[in-house]
């Protein structure tokens, strides 16, 4: 337990407080352009998602019940990385390592079952080169993959550095910085269920 | 541990994040029912299922992200509120845009 009461030094040190405040804060305005590449995506889907040329839409390609399997493991990632948040303040180092796993897994699981609908739809022909659809499709949400791919990989260095040098006060922030990603992209999630496939599926 | 918390950003407790988890689960699920199983116009249902969006992204950044108007999150309220009317010109001047242009091209 000595990192806990190494810990609790640095916390009383406001210089650690406010750089650690400015990190966190200046990570969120990046999240906030984030966004913005998502609304310019999303706008390119919604002003294409409807020249199918003569390909399939939306309907007749979805399978919503995987979707919904990727969605529940965003959810639950969501909940796994908010608890490990909790031991974090709590200062329960295994458990947070323990949560990150979890949350880790799930959110593999999600890359996994969205890497295997984008197999089945280049299997079967619809790539993005068949319709701006699929482009406009392709593009939206293998960004979001991606972005989610890059919080994996954050995951496994956050793990590792707090199973090597516990919960010091910049890895405190890191998971902080961390936890708004992986929650902002749960957000982005929630639309592009609604707008890519259920609208999708309801309009196709 | 009283002298744990970040400043930056709040954070919550074990319960608020089960409210936010099932609050999300039942507001994913519903519309998902409706399009699977549609009974309603599918007009009433596109706009519902837009509003349980909405509904479903102001409890994940409530609960999840913790965004509220206390004076230690009012920048990161601030720069949202900016990013909002910033997606907001980008989307629905989009679509205007392109829309005036495939009605003066006559490709509608």
């Amino acid at each position: 337990m000595t990192t806990d009461v190494l810990d609790n030094v640095n916390t009383h040190e406001h210089a650690h407080h406010d750089a650690s405040s400015t990190r966190v804060f200046g990570f969120w305005i990046y999240i906030m352009s984030d966004c913005i590449l998502f609304a310019a995506l999303f706008a390119t889907f919604a002003v294409l998602g409807h020249n199918y040329a003569g390909g399939p839409t939306g309907k007749e390609i979805f399978e919503l019940d995987g979707v919904l399997i990727e969605t529940f493991c965003l959810l639950f990632s969501s909940i796994t990385y908010g608890f490990a948040m909790v031991a974090m303040n709590n200062g329960q180092r295994q458990l947070v390592i323990l949560w990150l796993a979890i949350t880790f897994l799930l959110g593999a699981g999600f890359v996994g079952l969205e890497l295997n609908e984008f197999s089945h739809l280049i299997a079967e022909g619809h790539s993005w080169q068949q319709s701006a659809f699929l482009s406009s499709f392709f593009a939206l949400v293998s960004t979001h993959g991606l972005h989610v791919s890059c919080g994996l990989i954050w995951m496994i260095f956050m793990m590792i550095h707090v199973y090597r040098y516990g919960l010091t006060e910049l890895n405190k922030s890191r998971l902080m910085c961390l936890s708004l990603f992986w929650h902002f992209l749960d957000i982005i999630w929630i639309f592009v269920f609604t707008f890519v496939y259920l609208l999708g599926v309801l309009n196709g | 541990m009283d002298n744990s918390h970040i400043a930056g950003a709040a954070h919550g407790t074990y319960k608020s994040y089960l409210i936010g988890f099932i609050l999300s689960v039942v507001l994913t699920v519903i519309p998902f029912w409706m399009v699977m199983h549609p009974t309603m116009a599918p007009s009433t249902i596109a706009i519902s299922i837009l509003g349980f969006a909405v509904v479903q992204v102001l409890v994940h950044l409530y609960f999840f992200l913790h965004l509220n108007t206390s004076s230690e999150q009012r920048w990161n309220l601030v720069a949202f509120a900016y990013t909002f009317i910033l997606i907001l010109f980008i989307v629905v001047g989009s679509l205007w845009i392109m829309h005036n242009l495939g009605y003066n091209m006559m490709l509608d």
